[in-house]
């Protein structure tokens, strides 16, 4: 089950797979929550909130990676915490998760965001003159009729995580079998003598992932137009 | 059950001062786009909390700025101007969701499908409904939230006319069937005269009037809020005897009245539909006309281009010009003879 990889190369699909899988997973709630935050509600800070959690999508991802090594560093206010309760995130494939988790947010948000936009709250409030508590009415309107979007979301999520490489390699370096994740991956066989065959595979199955990510994307996308 | 509506709130370019109250039957709220008529169903729904006042539903206070029951607990079936469907639930779906919170749904479920004729539809998905189906459904869906009152924001003004056609017969039935106290909100007057019993006429965020539907078209004030061409009377009749001529004589508190050819049995009550346009005034009794229905009348008010005339109890309008004020010499307890053109008839 090695599909012609290297151990190294074969070691990087499976850490980006975890790690992106990782990410996609733990801020799907909070990105649904966000963008339900950012759609339906109004209060002071609203704009400041947007721009908060567009920050990774326009700042250098360097700069990202830098500022997480900063808050979760080990010697950082959250990282020192952390690692009081025997968390380490710096330099650990669980750091190069958060940093793709941080990166992946903004564009779960947006498409999330977009999703409750289109559900309409006329039925919601419908429901409500129909009896049913408010817990229910978004179990059983909202979030069936929000599903293509946040499905959406996941998928654009998850392709962002797979790429992401600045603030990951700034955040956790690029340590084979440890933090070495795709790009990274193809990063370091660039620059070593011979390397251009790994690379390529590593780049072919970049290209395979991504491409099945935006396609599921578009299918998804379209699903929910038709509702 | 009396539904109480009494609040107060202020929109940016529209401060509401609304109060009526709604006794049993069909009360419609009738007013211009913009006076505040969906705002004020909304507020009684708990779907908007007014500045101030108090809406009651017999002795149960929904709203009186301590109390504020929430939409989940005000028994409030409300039909939307939009039908509001779930798109991703069948119509069976859509129909049975109020069942979970509202136990007596389940045993009222055959009988609201074979009211509204929704038993083909229920398979089917609301994308692939006509208007009409949509709006019958929506109604349905209401009927079975088990409510105490039914308030229906103009359910047919989003329909074409075939579809309204369609969509009054049954809510007629509705009327007559479902002994509800309903709500029902509109701008058209065709709408008003089939289903209304009481009719609120609403201006810019204020009530003018409420009331009885029939005393509303008697009054040469008030009817011209309905328009100028729809002002006229409604008055009570029941059919008497069929004619050798197949004409239809009917009793009314002024005297007996022949309408055409009408498939009505004895003893049934109609509402009569007198235009104001439609009636000709005369000091005498007049002689060798086509007209049928000649009622002797006293006039009671002038306003406007309305006269304002008694006929037993009951009230009715004719429209004059100045000039025939003078040349008839019309005044308040004049008598005269009401020359009726045409009638339209209505079921009571």
């Amino acid at each position: 089950m090695s599909f012609g990889l290297g151990p190294q190369e074969w070691q990087a699909v499976q850490l980006s797979l975890l790690v992106s899988l990782v990410a996609t997973a733990a801020s799907l709630p909070l990105a649904t929550a966000t963008a339900w935050l950012l759609a339906r509600r109004r209060f002071p800070g609203h704009g400041l909130l947007s721009g908060i959690v567009h920050l990774p999508l326009i700042l250098p991802p360097v700069v990202t990676g830098y500022l997480l090594l900063i808050v979760f560093g080990t010697q950082g206010a959250v990282g020192g915490f952390l690692k009081e309760l025997g968390i380490i995130l710096a330099f650990r494939w669980t750091g190069a998760a958060l940093a793709a988790a941080v990166m992946a947010f903004p564009l779960m948000v947006r498409a999330i965001r977009l999703g409750f936009e289109a559900v309409d709250p006329k039925l919601e409030q419908a429901a409500a003159t129909l009896g049913a508590p408010r817990g229910w009415i978004f179990l059983s309107v909202t979030l069936p009729l929000l599903m293509p979007a946040i499905l959406a979301g996941a998928t654009l999520g998850f392709a962002k995580a797979m790429g992401e490489f600045g603030a990951t390699i700034t955040f956790v370096s690029n340590i084979p079998g440890q933090t070495q994740t795709l790009p990274s991956a193809i990063y370091a066989f660039l620059e070593t003598p011979g390397g251009e065959g790994p690379a390529m595979r590593l780049v072919v199955i970049s290209v395979i992932v991504a491409m099945g990510a935006v396609l599921l994307s578009e299918f998804l996308a379209r699903r929910m137009v038709r509702n | 059950m009396t539904l109480s509506v009494a609040f107060r709130h202020g929109f940016p370019g529209l401060d509401l001062d609304i109060r009526f109250d709604a006794p049993e039957g069909v009360t419609a709220l009738f007013g211009p786009s913009g006076c505040g008529k969906s705002t004020t169903t909304n507020v009684i729904a708990g779907l908007l909390r007014p500045d101030s006042g108090r809406i009651a539903l017999q002795d149960r206070v929904l709203f009186d700025g301590r109390t504020d029951l929430a939409p989940q607990a005000r028994r409030i079936g409300y039909v939307f101007q939009d039908p509001r469907l779930f798109p991703h639930m069948t119509v069976e779906r859509n129909l049975r969701y109020p069942s979970r919170w509202h136990r007596g749904a389940a045993r009222d479920f055959d009988r609201v499908i074979e009211l509204l004729a929704l038993g083909p539809l229920l398979s089917r998905y609301p994308a692939t409904l006509s208007g009409g189906e949509k709006q019958r459904t929506a109604i349905g869906r209401a009927l079975l939230s088990d409510p105490a009152l039914l308030v229906m924001d103009e359910p047919l003004a989003a329909l074409d006319e075939s579809r309204k056609a369609e969509i009054m017969p049954w809510l007629e039935r509705l009327r007559d069937e479902i002994r509800l106290p309903i709500l029902y909100v509109s701008h058209s007057v065709p709408e008003v005269l089939r289903l209304a019993t009481t009719l609120v006429l609403m201006h810019a965020g204020r009530v003018t009037h409420a009331g009885p539907l029939s005393d509303v078209l008697a009054d040469p004030q008030l009817a011209p809020q309905l328009g100028a061409r729809e002002a006229g009377a409604l008055i009570m009749a029941r059919v008497e005897a069929r004619e050798a001529d197949g004409m239809l004589r009917v009793a009314t508190s002024g005297g007996p009245m022949l309408l055409p050819d009408l498939d009505a049995p004895i003893g049934r009550l109609l509402r009569l539909r007198i235009l104001a346009h439609e009636v000709i005034l005369s000091r005498d009794a007049p002689h060798g006309l086509s007209a049928l229905n000649i009622l002797p009348t006293t006039v009671l008010q002038l306003t406007g281009g309305l006269v304002q005339l008694g006929l037993g109890r009951e009230r009715m309008l004719a429209q004059v010009t100045p000039r025939s004020v003078a040349a008839l010499d019309l005044r308040p307890g004049t008598a005269c003879f009401a020359i009726v053109k045409s009638v339209s008839v209505l079921p009571a």
